[in-house]
């Protein structure tokens, strides 16, 4: 019951301005920590956006934190994915590194091992992209580091269910 | 039908058969002005301050259930708005605040008079628009007007730019689609209330404890809650918000709970078995130390607001919902199973309540020198007896003691800040409540230092010449601010002296309204009923005892059964963690 859980909210909201003030400044009104937060339109044709946000909570907490995202007057529906059963999650990482000789070459077989794709290269730089879980990512980083990592970008999670059911009707 | 924007404004207000609107003018409203000028649909009540506005528009709206709708300028006016605002927010009052703007291409230059009205007001409204567009005018307006007084009512602002309000369109009035992003719920899961049911005719210490919400559901609602009570022989208490809802004479109400509620109100929370809460959020001020909050009893929680479950005190059996269709459920619903509870425990439990309803917990003791502010109280009840009056309070000791001293015999005749608990509140109130209804009488119950934060509307008073009596508790001192310095800071009395007090007479007079002064007990009665018999504003300057403090009290960080009941009750009032609760 009190125990501190991550979980990852699914929030389609209305594509006006200022939704995401509203959804952002609730949880810093009320106290509630965001790990994070991504948000893009993902319906031009009912101008609907999609906010994928991951707090960490008691059971007390994740609820009210669901109810007063409800409240939003430009929240669709709010769908807590830990209650709807499995769920994949993603989030997309760029990485730079800057090197040369062996550890340029180091870095490129680890960016291999991972799956990441080099989308920009200079003579003494990659740029790396990669996706994957946080966990993934940061294992990722931390691999970088000592192979002359000088930057790093990366969104919060983007989520979605397995299965064939889908959050809004199409 | 060519229309300009503040044509299209004000007579979208009059469809919505808005019929007034408390306001004050400046430079980004002139053409919203021009086009009251113009009509005669809507009255419009000039202030002199806008949170008197705002507060003048709660008062309206809660003696009336119907919206409250304000008019100010921007920046300035915007954000003197802001405290009223806050307070219909934290007391669900349905309002409609219309905020002028500067012109669309001025917005974010830091423009003369500009202020990000709906940024500040994000965290004290329902909701807020801002509307760029004269063609979405007309909808803005009735969503907004929809949003403020469904599901769980409260504020909403709409900020239109000068240049929205000076274009001109050819108008046909649309149809509002519903929304789709905002559904609030009406009635409850069948299950649910059938649960709820089979835990209260299982009861044998069952307790009501009931709030605004059922104000808020409409004068059906107290009526099914009164019916409920009287089927079930139930004892309820009923929260600063709720009063009015189940009568004063109800011979099952046990008086208002909470910090400072009757000692039978409190006592039966704490022990009881199965707790039914009607339209009532278990707010910190209700149930002191959440750790000793009603230990061993099963938690039945009504509420349109879905969030308001389980926020502060964990629910058994929620009932999400609007309360008039939940306890017309659930009054169907025992009546077809012809239940109740069994009479012999329930005779128990009531003979334990009459035990603890002996203490006789609001007595105090009185003087025939000094005026106690508890007397006063009384004495105007007794004067009220009949007249269907209308009250509004200040916030402060003679706030609590209005509550605890006075009856209430009807929803709507009882408005007073609760959540914010707004000094200054109380009086701009009044007038809203007299605006509304201009035969009833309505007396605002101010402290001397509240009355002080909106006295300007006087002016507004003087303006309007309404009936309107301020009878102010004057103990010169922010009396409540005392009692806690008393109790908790070894008595040094800080800044809490309300010095260089005008003599109210002479204020009043000021403003060619009768003024009066009462300083002798003996003299109270016949003081009182010249005030009510006045066909006109009164300000009453009633003298009372400085140093008097509000009991019964829950000391800080204390249980509902551990409450203090008197000075010389040596109970202590604080206690290091409480402090930290306070
Ligand atoms: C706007 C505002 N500022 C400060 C307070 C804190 N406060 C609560 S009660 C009180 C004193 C009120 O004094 P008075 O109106 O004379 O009433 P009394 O307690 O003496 O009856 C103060 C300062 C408040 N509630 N509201
Ligand atoms: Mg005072």
């Amino acid at each position: 019951m009190n125990d501190i859980n991550t979980h990852t909210f699914s929030v389609i909201v209305d594509n006006k301005s200022g939704v995401l003030a509203r959804v952002v400044g609730m949880f810093s009104a009320r106290g509630y920590n965001i790990e994070s937060l991504t948000v893009a339109e993902v319906d031009e044709d009912r101008n609907l956006s999609r906010v994928t946000v991951m707090v960490t909570g008691t059971t007390m907490v994740i609820e009210q934190i669901k109810a007063q995202l409800e409240r939003i007057v430009p929240v669709r529906k709010v769908v807590d994915l830990n209650n709807e059963g499995s769920f994949v999650n993603r989030e997309l990482l760029l990485v730079k590194v800057k090197a040369k000789g062996e550890r340029r070459v180091e870095s490129l077989r680890v960016a291999d091992i991972f799956r990441a794709r080099v989308i920009d290269s200079s003579n003494q730089s990659f740029v790396f992209e990669l996706t994957g879980s946080a966990k993934k990512l940061d294992a990722f980083i931390k691999l970088m580091q000592p192979l002359g990592l000088v930057e790093v970008s990366r969104t919060g999670a983007v989520a979605i269910l397995r299965g064939e059911k889908a959050l809004l009707k199409r | 039908m060519r229309l300009s924007g503040s044509e299209i404004i004000i007579k979208t207000l009059a469809d919505l058969n808005v019929e007034v609107i408390f306001g004050y003018p400046g430079g980004a409203v002139l053409p919203i002005y021009d086009a009251i000028f113009k009509q005669n649909r809507i009255r419009h009540v000039l202030v002199r301050h806008e949170q008197a506005a705002v507060h003048m528009a709660e008062g309206y709206a809660r003696s009336t259930g119907k919206v409250g709708v304000i008019l100010v300028t921007s920046g300035p006016g915007a954000t003197n708005a802001v405290t009223g605002l806050t307070d219909a927010l934290m007391d669900s009052i349905p309002l409609l605040c219309l905020t002028g703007q500067v012109p669309t291409h001025l917005i974010g230059t830091d423009a003369f008079q500009e202020a990000d009205t709906v940024g500040i007001t994000a965290s004290c409204t329902k909701h807020n628009y801002l509307v760029k567009d004269i063609e979405d005018l007309e909808s803005t307006i009735a969503e907004g007007f929809y949003v403020a007084r469904s599901g769980r009512p409260g504020p909403v602002v709409i900020d239109l730019p000068k240049d929205v309000q000076n274009s001109v369109t050819n108008f046909k009035s649309i149809k509002v689609k519903s929304m789709a992003s905002y559904k609030p719920a009406k009635k409850a899961k069948l299950n649910n209330v059938k649960l709820a049911i089979d835990a209260i005719v299982k009861a044998k210490k069952p307790i009501i404890y009931s709030g605004g919400g059922v104000i808020n559901s409409g004068t059906k609602a107290s009526r099914l809650l009164t019916d409920l009570v009287d089927y079930l022989n139930i004892p309820i208490t009923q929260t600063l918000m709720g009063l009015g809802a189940v009568s004063a004479n109800n011979k099952n109400f046990l008086g208002m709970l909470g910090m400072h509620g009757t000692y039978e109100a409190n006592m039966a929370m704490h022990d009881c078995d199965v707790m039914l809460c009607v339209g009532a959020r278990f707010d910190d001020r209700i149930t002191g130390n959440l750790k000793y909050f009603s230990p061993n009893s099963k938690k039945i929680h009504i509420d349109i607001d879905p969030s308001s479950i389980n926020k502060n005190v964990k629910i058994d059996i929620p009932l999400i919902g609007d309360c008039y269709y939940i306890l017309d459920m659930m009054l169907k619903e025992f009546k077809l199973a012809k239940s109740k509870i069994d009479k012999k425990s329930l005779n128990k439990w009531w003979n334990t309540i009459n035990k603890w309803q002996k203490k006789d917990c609001l007595s105090f003791s009185d003087s025939d020198k000094i005026i106690k502010p508890q007397k006063a109280l009384q004495v105007l009840n007794n004067e009220l007896k009949g007249r269907d009056a209308f009250i509004t309070t200040e916030v402060g000791q003679h706030q609590m003691w209005a509550a605890q001293y006075l009856d209430f015999y009807k929803p709507n005749r009882w408005m007073t800040s609760g959540g914010l608990g707004t000094m200054g509140y109380g009086f701009p109130a009044a007038i809203g409540v007299q605006v509304a209804h201009p035969k009833k009488p309505v007396i605002c119950v101010a402290g001397e230092a509240s009355f002080l934060m909106n006295m300007q509307e006087l002016s507004s008073l003087r303006q309007l010449n309404i009936p309107v009596k301020i009878f102010i508790l004057n103990n010169e001192y922010m009396g409540m601010v005392r009692q806690w310095q008393e109790f908790f800071h070894g008595g040094r009395y800080a800044e809490s002296y309300t010095d260089s007090l005008p003599d109210f007479i002479a204020l009043a007079n000021s403003f060619g309204i009768k003024g009066m002064r009462v300083t002798d007990p003996n003299e109270l009665k016949s003081s009182i009923n010249e005030m009510l018999d006045h066909d006109g504003p009164v300000l009453m300057d009633v003298c009372v005892a400085k140093m008097e403090n509000v009991f019964p009290m829950i000391p800080a960080g204390a249980a509902h059964n551990e409450m203090k009941l008197s000075d010389k009750d040596d109970k202590e009032t604080q206690t290091a963690e409480g402090l930290a609760l306070l």
